[in-house]
């Protein structure tokens, strides 16, 4: 059990905190490869399966096993260092980073530390308002995975006070891509959004680079947020004062599992910083853990600059020397990068920036893009896939290609729904039930359409009598579209909809009723 | 060949069971019978496994009864040094830490003996680790020397040597790290050779130090030196640190052994001060008879190997911390918990566990090599020394822009007493001193009986050094001195050993 989770930190007024202290911040990323096999062995990398089945000698570290380095990782790595603008090295090596922890079989996790191999790129993000927002990357380094630990008993599920714990050594030796940036100065009271918007953009990249499946929610892509606070000198966060001003110092938060959570934890730790500095006091150098439900950090373990991992040059591998021909043949096949091709949608589908915006922060470009592919026009599929699906999958808190992937739901089904309606077999609202079925797993658009007999009339007849029935009762009414107040229709097709218990097409409706009376 | 299937070479083995002379039961058998009788003395074997070694010894008969066409080597048995990793046979590098530990998967070289058909006779025994000279910081006991029961075997692999040298297996598999095939070659009289570094897998070698542990053969012989290392050699893609290219032709170069016109350079550093009269008069009689076979013999000069000894001792000790921080009682091995603590951590069961399953040696050089790695040292240290290790690299280069190959006593001395070095530890790490430049620059090197010491009537070696994939050479030098000296002798050196029979044991 442990007293920190128990404890409130004092957190002062978020723009009090931006106006007393200007806010940098360095984002660690680490990105699981979604390659066949791991970093240094071939065992499989599945997501999920029973605990310690994929495992060897080698990611057990066994006594005499050695790793060999997996050619796809590698490959990959610097697929990554190219979409971010990076140096790919001539020549690195991996190196051993050594503690002592159970969930890592070796008691040294293979990394890379003086030889990254990529450095020195940059990643342009995208803010909320449009505007563009340069991160500048240190590094992306490879590395591999540890094991998980489960800590069974007592109170947090953490290892202190845990009766026993279980090591599952399946994601030991999963390759890893490790990307920090440089420290991001300027942002001012946007550093949050900027945070958030930067992980968004490494996930879109990630995604379009087909490197990693980039679920937050499943480890595969995890950040770490280091903050830290100095006095404000100036009027601008970015002026040359202020960047004058020596970095003060900095916690490390972990366990931030969301887009959402790397935005809220950047900003509640400025706030508590700049409560504790206003009140004289000094920020300790350690690592926070992040709680989704409360909303807080609470300390971890500290994290001094004594502590020392003996980084030597890992001597089972050789050297990385990837030739520049290798290098820029992985550059050919790097895809257009995600920012641009945002753009060249939006001017495709006609969106406007509101509308794109919505579209990219529910993940749906994809979906979209898909859909209008099967002939379905880009307005009608952002309607349908930012309407119900998008309010089911943020009530399962989870992203839309996942949730639309969990349940069968595709493009597809979306291009049967909208082009039932084109075809006038279903109106607005009929298809909105239709879709509803859809969701709930009765089966493809049509099927659940022909289920539930939902299909407008086609008889004029009945609709012609309906409409003559609802004129007959509403002769004011009548009097007013007569009169030239078209709009007083509305009324009408209401009540013609009604007594055709909803299965009439509207617009129909509308137009016999103007023809009638006009 | 002799009667006594045990004193018959590996070639001869090799030769009567191709023939259906003999049956590799028989053979196998044979020593089985050898280690009941004189193991007991030697403490060359930590584990027997006469079982697997006979059913391996029954299906190679078998197999050959069938008409199938074996490998040179098939059904010739052969002893492994503990620290590589056999399935289903024990491994303990000589460690408390690992008692018991049955491996769940063979190293490439065992799995190179297998596919051969080369029953395993046994495991033998080493310094805890590899990390010593003498083999008496085995956590099991010592080897005894089969030339004086006083005295060591050498190490750390006195065992493989050992066994050799006492009939107890024609071959045996050792690890050099700093000298560990070459030293206890040269100490009980047989021949053992540390091949180019990447030449043979070190996978499923328990790691000491991993830039410069490399796998080797032991025998009696130059010849069945060499068709060993053809065995176990080559490259493995279990092991980045393999060279991609085929075994040199070793096996060749030790049946020709014709040195006439090379070239051989004596390395000033190694030799003269430090070094026993007796090893010294063995080396330059020898040396002298490589130029009666029409070698040309120049001194070499090799400055930086004044600094090989220091280097090693930060290098070595900074890997082995790290490759033995994954003994820590959570996933296999030793398991301790601390005295007086209810509901120990993690860590605290890692600690009383390493303290309670690694020796003294091993701890030392554990503390040794995680300060030298300490951030603010590490460049002081660990840096200096790969830097050095670059300067000895280089001092081969240009000794062998001038020679063919370079040659030194193996070690200074013959082999020590019990104890004698035991609480010294400076004194113990001089006895590679000429041993460790090869594993430092990555070259092979051999070692081979040059004679008995006129003082204390031991074995004495001389040691032959070679550029990087150019093992041959060492095959070529090594059987041309071989063949001069048993000329001499009327035999091999180790002919010479005592005998160590049920008599004398009872005797010791
Ligand atoms: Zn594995």
């Amino acid at each position: 059990m442990t007293t920190a989770s128990m404890t409130t930190d004092e957190v002062m007024d978020y723009d009090e905190a931006i106006a007393r202290f200007d806010p940098v911040m360095g984002l660690e990323v680490h990105v699981e490869l979604s390659t066949e096999t791991k970093m240094f062995c071939g065992c499989a990398t599945a997501f999920g399966a029973p605990p310690n089945s994929q495992v060897c000698p080698v990611c057990l570290g066994l006594p005499g096993a050695l790793p060999v380095v997996n050619a796809t990782a590698v490959e990959s790595a610097m697929r990554i260092g190219l979409a971010l603008n990076c140096e790919i090295a001539e020549w690195c090596r991996f190196a051993r980073k050594n503690y002592f922890y159970p969930d890592m079989p070796k008691n040294f996790q293979t990394s890379q530390y003086d030889e990254p191999i990529a450095f020195d790129g940059h990643l342009d993000v995208q803010l909320d308002d449009g505007s563009t927002y340069r991160i500048e990357i240190e590094r992306a380094h490879m590395e591999e995975d540890t094991g998980k630990s489960l800590h069974i008993g007592g109170a947090t599920g953490r290892i202190h006070g845990a009766d026993h714990s279980l090591v599952d050594y399946n994601r030991a030796g999963i390759p890893l891509i490790e990307i920090v940036t440089k420290p991001i100065v300027g942002a001012g009271e946007r550093a949050p959004e900027v945070a958030r918007a930067y992980v968004s953009a490494l996930r879109d990249l990630m995604r379009a680079l087909d490197v990693s499946d980039v679920k937050m929610e499943q480890g595969s892509m995890r950040c770490d947020a280091n903050v830290s606070l100095r006095p404000r000198v100036g009027d601008d966060h970015s002026g040359p004062e202020q960047l004058a001003v020596p970095l003060g110092t900095r916690t490390e938060t972990k366990n931030v599992n969301s887009l959402r959570s790397v935005e809220r934890a950047v900003r509640y730790e400025i706030s508590r910083h700049a409560a504790i500095l206003a009140g004289g006091g000094s920020i300790l150098q350690e690592t926070r853990h992040w709680h989704e439900d409360t909303g807080v950090t609470t300390s971890g373990r500290e994290k001094s600059d004594a502590e020392d991992y003996r980084y030597f040059p890992e001597p089972d591998l050789v050297p990385v020397a990837p030739p520049r021909e290798t290098v820029e043949a992985l550059r050919a096949t790097l895809p257009e990068p995600p920012a641009e091709r945002r753009r060249r949608l939006q001017t495709e589908w006609g969106y406007s920036d509101l509308e794109m915006r919505d579209v990219v922060n529910a993940g749906a470009v994809e979906l979209i893009e898909e859909t209008a592919a099967l002939g379905t026009s880009a307005q009608a599929a952002r309607k349908w896939w930012l309407g119900e699906p998008s309010r089911r999958a943020n009530a399962a808190a989870q992203d839309l290609v996942t949730y639309a992937a969990g349940l069968g739901f595709t493009p597809g089904d979306v291009a049967e729904l909208e082009a039932m309606v084109k075809a006038g077999r279903l109106n607005d609202s009929m298809a909105r039930q239709v879709l509803d079925g859809v969701l709930d797993g009765e089966g493809h658009p049509v099927e659940v359409a022909d289920a539930r007999g939902l299909e407008l009339v086609q008889d004029d007849a009945a609709l012609e009598a309906a409409i003559d029935e609802v004129i007959a009762a509403n002769p004011d009414v009548a009097e007013k579209i007569r009169g030239g107040k078209v709009q007083a229709a509305g009324a009408l097709i209401g009540q013609v909809m009604k007594a055709m218990k909803g299965q009439a097409d509207a617009g129909k409706a509308r137009q016999l009723i103007l023809d009638k009376l006009q | 060949m002799n009667s006594d299937l045990t004193r018959a070479t590996a070639a001869e083995l090799a030769d009567a069971l191709a023939t259906k002379t003999v049956s590799s039961v028989e053979v196998t058998q044979a020593h089985l019978d050898r280690i009941a009788a004189v193991d007991e003395q030697v403490h060359a074997y930590l584990h027997v496994d006469a079982e697997g070694a006979l059913a391996a010894a029954r299906s190679i008969d078998e197999r050959r009864a069938a008409g199938e066409s074996l490998p040179a080597l098939a059904g010739v048995p052969i002893a492994v040094k503990d620290v590589m990793t056999t399935r289903g046979i024990p491994t303990t590098c000589g460690s408390r830490t690992l008692e018991g530990w049955v491996p769940p998967y063979d190293a490439t070289v065992v799995t190179r003996l297998r596919a051969q058909g080369m029953p395993i006779l046994g495991k033998t025994n080493m310094d805890e680790f590899a990390m010593g000279s003498s083999t008496e910081h085995s956590a099991y006991g010592p080897t005894r020397n089969p030339w004086d029961l006083e005295r060591i075997p050498g190490g750390s692999g006195g065992g493989s040597s050992a066994v050799v040298a006492s009939f107890q297996a024609p071959l045996a598999i050792g690890t050099d790290t700093g000298g560990s095939i070459r030293q206890p070659a040269a100490v009980t009289g047989t021949v053992g050779t540390k091949p180019t570094y990447g030449g043979v897998s070190r996978y499923g070698l328990v790691a000491l130090a991993s830039s410069l542990d490399q796998a080797g053969p032991c025998a009696r012989s130059v010849l069945d030196t060499a068709l060993l290392h053809s065995v176990i050699g080559g490259h493995d893609p279990m092991d980045s640190t393999s060279i991609e290219a085929p075994v040199p032709a070793v096996v060749e170069a030790a049946r020709n052994g014709d040195v006439s016109g090379m070239k051989i350079g004596i390395v000033r550093e190694l030799g003269g001060e430090g070094y026993q009269p007796g090893v010294r008069a063995r080396f330059d009689e020898a040396v002298q008879l490589l130029v009666d076979r029409g070698a040309e013999v120049i001194e070499v000069s090799c400055p930086n190997f004044d600094y090989a000894l220091a280097a090693y001792y930060l290098i070595l000790p900074s890997e082995a911390s790290s490759n033995l921080a994954k003994f820590d009682a959570m996933r296999y091995g030793l398991r301790i918990l601390p005295d007086g603590v209810d509901d120990p951590s993690a860590e605290q069961v890692m600690a009383a566990s390493r303290d309670a399953g690694f020796g003294d040696e091993v701890k030392r050089r554990i503390i040794l090599g995680t300060y030298a790695l300490s951030s603010g040292y590490y460049d002081a240290y660990y840096g200096s020394a790969q830097k050095v290790r670059t300067l000895i690299a280089q001092d081969f280069e240009r000794a062998f822009a001038k020679v063919d190959v370079l040659v030194s006593p193996t070690a200074p001395t013959t082999a020590f007493r019990f104890g004698d070095k035991l609480d010294d530890p400076m004194a113990m790490y001089l006895n590679d001193i000429a041993t460790i430049p090869a594993n430092l620059a990555g070259v092979p090197g051999m070692s081979l009986p040059s004679g008995l010491a006129d003082e204390d009537g031991l074995p004495a070696g001389i040691q032959i050094l070679a550029p990087a994939m150019r093992d041959e050479r060492l095959y070529t030098v090594g059987a041309a001195l071989e063949r001069a000296l048993a000329d001499r002798w009327g035999g091999l050196l180790i002919d010479r050993a005592p005998q160590l029979d049920a008599s004398m044991v009872k005797g010791a």
